[in-house]
């Protein structure tokens, strides 16, 4: 359930004399008025909404929008996993630092397991599974030719990696994709053909 | 993960209602690169989360007429990397390179990049931010705790990448919030605002109610505010044992005001090795008035860690800080650092 | 054809065998759908997360779930048989109870609401410090063994004469080198963590396991649960590694089953990143002193050892026998072991478990004698292997590692690159540095049983209570089938990761190729031969002059005597043609064989300043008999020295003396090596017909010994100094600088 129940002091805006009496190394006074100004004219509302409990949300999946219900505190990774059946998103590390649950989120590679479900609303998730199907995705063919996966538990996570790190630098030279695909771990060690992958996909041009 | 309650406000003075609401327990979230995984350890129990990305003012970038270039707190890293205003901050873009993972880019802010908490194994271990009032770091192993500022309880290192980068070149922080800049003390409901040097935003925690930062539970940092950086050479070196977006061993950045050839005026701020950035003023001095070269460089560097108080296992981090140092200065003076 | 002895086809007349050929679950795999057993989502399913103890040594007093009970969401709580009140619990991680709830976040809010007492006991945890495990009474005799090429006299008390023959050889010797060694305990880091999804129908259990014994584990969970092994189906079709790890349900894959029996829900419980890694497998750690005496021409006179090592709690370690001194076998030597317990996790199986110490310890000592000798490291090596005739090393015969060696160098660039240790051209505080060590394994195949289906309509199935670890078994499987039966690997269907399939051993060992090989290769021959009668029967001409080639059966060079793969299928009748394929472990066989030998060989460049070791290259040249499927073979390769790259430079389970704390245990502390850490690296695997004409032989032990060993040898070449211990993390190169008086 979705409530609006904040009690708070209304909006008070700025005090330009806390302000000045605080100024540091940098402070400028034009540069404090446009923004104590914009301040001003923003949240004239009611308040925000506050989320508590169970609620139902909308999320927009690899181009289909999926209903699904989440705590505030329900990761991305969760919904995935167990509401949408799109488990190639992997719970390797709790905190991001393996790269095992990277999706994309408008476009930009992101670790599902520190995202809040609650929070991704009217953003465009894109997870693995969108590279696979009858015609899969460059990277996924080029990782299966350079026989860059072994366990395939890190592999998903990899594969969304290298396809956003091409997607910006689709002219990556080999020290670059050395250089640029270091946010996700592999413990069988299959970094040496991950790399001869992504070379192959910059040179075939996708 | 405790069940929390959840909002996203869309204004600043929204986000301060929020979080001033004192009956709550709050935390800001931005990327969530580090409270989530913090929130799911239950090493971090808000009764709310405040998510400020949703805040438009916080996530614009801005040159001022005056030079100055305005962040927005909820600026992610890689906006900020292909962005031409950072031209000129080389300090601050080799920090954020540094971080070494596109998802950590991506998804992480500036604002929560300087205000992430410690990687201290103790206190990620639920031992408390002090680890049990210092006595985890001090009698257990502090390979890679601090070498400065660390005669009181907080024996972490503070995890700031950017920060000594943004000291070095005179940064400051827009606080918004209960009596802003007053510190956690201030009244009930009084909302301001100020510019924080940034400085003087972080502190050095003393008991496990405080933060590593001065900003209260009703405050909220919207900007980082950079001085023009016409006339200073800047960069930032990292000493890391490996790739990846692990924490380097030391750090340091440096800002220089050349005087043609000479530096007429310095700021070296050493990263990883204190319980807050460590502003080393001795190696600042001592560059004053000197052209850099090799020699100069190592005097600075090792000026910046004479007064260093390795615990017991961290010695090491004496002559990483040193080379971190060295290289930063020769890096920004544009000559080859050595290394790899 | 009719033929029914088992061979390989040589090595030119191969159609699918060696071939480099993608996996056949590569796309499953890369797009996300291969199915893990994190990733099972059965309906109703309960999710169950573990509390590990959070200290390293205790007594359990009291434990109260009343208010953990209350959190909204949670279903069950579980307290383990060995948390309860009274019991002592001997290493952090060690797991107290688990909660089942309806969401993640509710287990572990659950989690954190249990009201524990614990009664502190004093605790080790520094294996690596000899002294004060004796001081604390963690150190206990682990043996040894003397060995002489003099014989005592009758007349001679047999310990004073070897104490003299060990002083007179010292003393005849021309170099006599004192050394340190020693390597920490890693874990096995499964990606996928350690766990299970289970339901119950019935009586019957269904359990999805994270394993490497999927024919083995029914009867340890039927044991653990006191049923019978035929009602409980273990899968696991797909697994997110295990390294050794993984043989058997644990007692949280137990627990789980009895939650869901308790709550009459399907349970997952998988271990936490950090459960994962305190408790659910390390490597022991090892750490060596030896004097070794060497003759003018740098050969090993006499070997003298004493190690500690550690398994952890319980005890173990690397044993001084088979390993010590590695590889090599001087012909007098003397070593011992020393057992420590401490209070972390048991060590488990670990990759050629033993094999990557050993070599670490004791072919960085060979180094150092290169070092005083001011020779060339390669040439001491290749001095103390003997001949085929002579040998002085065991495992794989000398003239092998000759010619790997001799390869090796050539790839590396060796003669060019090298220079004597520590006289290296240095650039700036860059050093570059030559290291190389050489393993040996068995690999043995181990038991398989196969069910190969043909069906009438052409199509081939193969079932197998076999799993794939990664390495590409199913891949491997169906070169094989399609070697044997003429037809393409890619539409034969391999089915295994159940315990209802015929039984295949676990994966342990570098076992798995030569066994599937074996009762594949098997099956597959006897049922072409039944298939080859009806064809020839049809065709009128003598089944003998038969082949299966290109999807045809027919007499060889005559295309108007053939029939298509299909047709020949179609003979068949109505019901598939079924054929098993046996092999038991052990049986003399020329389908496969044992022991290989392999060489490694690592360039680096050292940051004298910060002790920061970075790999520039590595060698890697590798026997294994006969290769299935090589492109999998090599990516083994590849995998195993970048685990070993892992190893030698980065991790380390870090354990806290004054707390017992593993301090490390999640991945933003336990430092692997990332992509750029690699270097380049280059793989070539020796197969002439000497060593391929033995059969098939396992790959996934051998070429993970090595890396450590020839990178601290690298190390050590760069800077004139050995870091003695592994990993050589900065801070390590930095202090041995600074003791040599290099800083």
């Amino acid at each position: 359930m979705t409530e609006s129940t904040i009690k708070g002091p209304g909006d008070p805006g700025f005090s330009r004399r806390d302000f000045l009496r605080g100024s540091g190394a940098v402070a400028a006074a034009t540069a404090l008025q446009t923004h104590a100004a914009a301040a001003n004219q923003e949240g004239q509302a009611a308040g925000p909404a506050i989320v508590r409990g169970e609620t139902t949300i909308t999320l927009q999946v690899n181009g289909e929008s999926k209903k699904v219900t989440v705590e505030p505190r329900t990761t991305l990774l969760e919904v995935l996993r167990t509401q949408l059946d799109l488990t190639g998103a992997k719970p390797i590390s709790h905190d991001g630092s393996s790269g095992g649950s990277t999706v994309m989120i408008d476009g930009k590679p992101m670790s599902a397991s520190t995202l809040l479900a609650v929070a991704l609303v009217g953003k465009k998730i894109q997870t693995v599974e969108s590279l696979g199907g009858p015609k899969p995705d460059a990277v996924v063919k080029a990782f299966v030719e350079h026989d860059a996966l072994q366990c395939g538990f890190c592999t998903p996570g990899f594969v969304m990696a290298v396809r956003a790190f091409l997607d910006k630098h689709p002219q990556a030279t080999e020290a670059e994709i050395r250089g640029g695909l270091n946010g996700n771990i592999c413990r069988c060690g299959t970094y040496a053909n991950i790399i001869q992958a992504a070379i192959a996909v910059v040179k075939g041009g996708k | 993960m405790k069940n929390f309650e959840y909002a996203a406000p869309t204004t600043e003075s929204e986000a301060l209602q929020l979080l001033g609401d004192s009956s709550v327990s709050t935390e800001i979230l931005a990327g969530g690169t580090d409270l989530v995984g913090l929130m799911k350890k239950m090493i971090v129990t808000p009764d709310r989360v405040v998510n400020i990305l949703g805040i438009p003012s916080l996530r614009t970038l801005e040159r001022r007429v005056d030079g100055q270039l305005w962040i927005g707190a909820a600026v992610t890293l890689d906006t900020l990397l292909d962005s031409p205003y950072l031209a000129g901050y080389d300090a601050v873009t080799q920090a954020i390179r540094g971080i070494n993972s596109m998802q950590f880019q991506c998804q992480g802010t500036i604002g929560g990049e300087i205000c992430q908490r410690p990687q201290c194994w103790f206190f990620r271990g639920g031992r408390g931010l002090l680890g049990e009032g210092g006595q985890a770091a001090a009698n257990g192993d502090n390979r890679y705790h601090a070498i400065f500022g660390n005669d009181g309880p907080a024996k972490f290192v503070h995890s700031s990448r950017i920060a000594p980068a943004l000291i070095a070149l005179g940064a400051a922080v827009r606080v918004i919030g209960g009596a802003a800049g007053r510190g956690p003390d201030g009244a009930d409901g009084e909302v301001g605002e100020r510019l924080v040097p940034i400085a003087e935003f972080f502190q050095t925690p003393r008991h496990e109610r405080q933060r590593e930062t001065i900003l209260a539970p009703n405050q909220l940092v919207t900007h980082i505010v950079l001085p023009s950086p016409a006339g200073i050479a800047n960069a930032t070196y990292e000493v890391r044992h490996g790739e990846g977006p692990d924490y380097p061993l030391a750090a340091a950045s440096a800002a220089l005001r050349m005087d043609g050839e000479r530096v007429a005026d310095a700021r070296i701020v050493m990263g990883q090795v204190a319980p807050t950035p460590w502003n080393t003023v001795a190696a600042a001095a001592l560059l004053r008035g000197r052209s850099i070269d090799e020699t100069v460089a190592e005097a600075a560097g090792q000026a910046a860690v004479a007064d260093a108080t390795p615990l017991s296992q961290n010695a090491y981090k004496v002559q990483l800080a040193k080379v971190a140092v060295k290289r930063a200065i020769l890096a920004a003076a544009g000559h080859p650092t050595g290394g790899f | 054809m009719a033929d029914n002895s088992y061979s390989w086809p040589k090595a030119e007349e191969t159609s699918a065998l060696g071939k480099r050929v993608n996996r056949i679950d590569g796309v499953e795999k890369a797009s996300g759908r291969a199915k893990y057993t994190y990733d099972i989502q059965l309906p109703k399913q309960l999710i169950a997360r573990a509390l590990g103890c959070p200290h390293a040594h205790c007594k359990i007093v009291s434990i109260d779930t009343s208010v953990a009970e209350k959190v909204p969401g949670v279903v069950h709580v579980h307290v383990f048989e060995k948390a309860k009140p009274g019991s002592e619990i001997q290493w952090q991680g060690e797991l107290i109870a688990a909660i089942a709830a309806e969401s993640d976040g509710a287990a572990v809010e659950g989690l954190s609401k249990l009201k524990i007492q614990y009664e502190m006991l004093e605790v080790f945890v520094d294996d690596a410090n000899l002294a004060a495990a004796q001081a604390a009474n963690r150190a206990t005799k682990g043996g040894g063994k003397e060995q002489t090429e003099r014989e005592p006299g009758d007349d001679d008390d047999e310990k004073e004469f070897v104490t003299a023959e060990f002083a007179r050889l010292f003393k005849e010797s021309k170099y006599v080198i004192d050394g340190f060694y020693g390597i920490d305990a890693i874990t096995h880091c499964c990606l996928e963590p350690h766990g299970a999804t289970v339901a119950w129908n019935g009586d019957k259990l269904l359990a999805y396991l994270s394993t490497q014994n999927v024919s083995g584990t029914d009867e340890q969970f039927a044991d653990g649960l006191k049923i019978a092994a035929d009602d409980v189906e273990v899968r696991c079709e797909h697994i997110g590694g295990g390294f050794g790890s993984k043989f058997a349900p644990d007692y949280w894959g137990v627990a789980a089953a009895e939650i869901s029996r308790a709550t009459g829900r399907p349970v997952k419980l998988m271990l936490d990143r950090d459960q994962e890694l305190k408790i659910a497998g390390n490597r022991p750690s090892a750490y060596l002193k030896v004097k070794l005496g060497a003759d003018a021409n740098g050969v090993i006179q006499v070997w003298d050892s004493e190690h500690w090592t550690s398994g952890g709690a319980t005890g173990g370690g690397v044993p001084h026998n088979g390993v010590i001194p590695y590889v090599f076998e001087p012909k007098n030597y003397r070593r011992s072991q020393i057992n420590i317990q401490t209070n972390l996790g048991p060590q488990r199986a670990w990759r050629a478990p033993n094999h990557p110490q050993a070599c670490a310890i004791t072919h960085t000592a060979i180094d150092d004698l290169a070092a005083r000798m001011g020779a060339d490291s390669m040439d001491i090596f290749l001095r103390n292997l003997g001949t085929d005739d002579a040998r002085r090393i065991g495992g794989a015969k000398p003239s092998v590692y000759r010619a790997e060696i001799e390869l090796a160098a050539k790839l590396m660039d060796w003669k060019a690159k090298w220079h004597p240790h520590g006289k290296g051209a240095a650039k700036g505080s860059v050093v570059d540095g030559l290291g190389l060590a050489i393993h040996t394994w068995g690999g043995g195949a181990n038991d398989s049983n196969c069910n190969l289906k043909i069906h009438p309509d052409g199509s081939v199935e193969t079932f197998c209570g076999t799993q794939d670890l990664g390495v590409g078994t199913r891949t491997a499987i169906a070169l094989v089938l399609s070697e044997t039966l003429g037809i393409p690997y890619t539409g034969i269907k391999v089915n295994l990761g159940s315990s209802k399939l015929p039984v295949s051993g676990p994966s342990g060992g570098s076992t798995t190729i030569g066994g599937v090989s074996e009762s594949h290769r098997r099956a597959a021959t006897d049922a072409l031969a039944k298939i080859g009668d009806l064809v020839a029967k049809k065709l009128g001409v003598a089944a003998d002059t038969l082949v299966a080639a290109n999807s045809r059966i027919g007499v060889k060079g005559q295309p108007d005597k053939s029939l298509s793969w299909k047709e020949a299928c179609n003979l068949i009748g109505m019901r598939p043609l079924e054929v098993t394929g046996s092999f038991k472990r052990g049986t003399p066989s020329p389908l496969s064989n044992s022991t290989v030998g392999g060489v490694q060989m690592a360039h680096v460049l050292v940051d004298k300043d910060t002790g920061v070791v970075k790999i520039n290259k590595f060698v890697a040249v590798q026997d294994m008999g006969l290769v299935v499927a090589r492109k999998q073979a090599e990516s083994q390769i590849y995998g195993a020295i970048i685990m070993g790259i892992a190893s030698a430079l980065f991790e380390q389970r870090i354990a806290d003396r004054a707390s017992g704390a593993f301090l490390n245990s999640e991945l933003r502390d336990y430092k692997l090596a990332r992509l750029g850490d690699i270097g380049d690296i280059v793989v070539e695997i020796y197969e002439p017909e000497s060593e391929r004409s033995r059969g098939v032989i396992g790959l996934g032990e051998p070429p993970v010994i090595s890396p450590g060993a020839a990178i601290s040898n690298a190390v050590a070449n760069a800077l004139g100094v050995r870091v003695p211990v592994l990993p050589l993390t900065p801070q390590r190169v930095l202090e041995a600088l600074q003791k040599a008086g290099r800083a």
